[in-house]
């Protein structure tokens, strides 16, 4: 396999103002995290009701819970994704954020 | 599952909820949500109660200085909504039927003693019957109650 090579780019010029807009328009995250009590019913519920999810898509997110530990289930501005990491948690899942 | 757990008690009308319970597990109902709501109390005090730890979980990872910012301005809001959940199930629990808000309010409410429990009892996904002798066995039964009539929420509000 090969790639283009990439474009040189001399690291003293970069603009700081530019790293910091770069840095608040990453989109940030809402993860659920697997966990024993939570039945995998009512979590798909939850993600239907919450985000309005076809019952398939929360279906194939609970399952990645389950299966892998954890799922990204919804992203946006940090304003958004703690609004849904608020209902998450209303709903008695176990929810974080992050930046991407 | 066990005989007991065989009958379906709730279920979708076209009008709401029917709620088929006899009052000796109606009061089940009242006496834990009105537990977990007095430990609910706890929630914004120094020293909360260990068992309420899934129902206010951390929001940021790894960023400890945005968690408690996020936690100073939520915590008195989720701490209200949990409360709304469980005093709406206690107020409903004669009912035979139920609105929707009245049945989702009694799901999160009994997910949230599941919650409580589950943490106490330090359940895992491969938890095994205890034997009827055991100090837990109780709770261990109320728990798979809760998580029996949860079942049945679920699909009488299915989306």
């Amino acid at each position: 396999m090969s790639a283009p090579l990439a474009p040189t780019v001399d690291p003293t010029i970069a603009d700081p103002d530019l790293d910091e807009v770069v840095e608040t328009e990453r989109p940030w995250v809402v993860i659920v995290w697997n966990d024993p009590i939570n039945l995998m019913s009512y979590v798909v519920h939850v993600f239907q009701k919450l985000f309005g999810y076809s019952r398939e898509k929360a279906t194939r997110l609970m399952m990645e819970v389950h299966h892998d530990g954890r799922s990204v289930v919804s992203s946006g501005t940090r304003e958004k994704a703690e609004m849904d990491v608020f209902r998450l948690h209303e709903h008695g899942l176990w929810a974080t954020m992050q930046q991407d | 599952m066990a005989p007991l757990f065989s009958r379906p008690v709730i279920r979708r009308t076209r009008s709401g909820v029917v709620v088929d319970l006899p009052e000796e597990e109606r009061q089940v109902l009242r006496s834990l949500a009105n537990d977990v709501a007095s430990l609910l109390v706890t929630a914004e005090s120094d020293d909360p109660d260990p068992s309420l730890t899934r129902l206010f979980p951390t929001a940021y990872v790894n960023r400890p200085d945005l968690d408690d910012e996020y936690r100073r301005l939520m915590l008195t809001d989720l701490s209200e909504r949990h409360r709304w959940a469980l005093e709406t199930l206690v107020e409903s629990s004669e009912a035979t039927e139920l609105t929707d808000e009245q049945a989702d309010a009694w799901m999160s409410a009994i997910n949230q003693v599941r919650l409580v429990l589950g943490t106490r009892l330090g359940i895992d996904e491969d938890m095994s019957d205890l034997p009827p002798t055991h100090p837990d066995a109780p709770a261990h039964a109320a728990y798979h109650y809760l998580s029996w009539l949860l079942e049945q929420l679920v699909d009488a509000r299915g989306i």
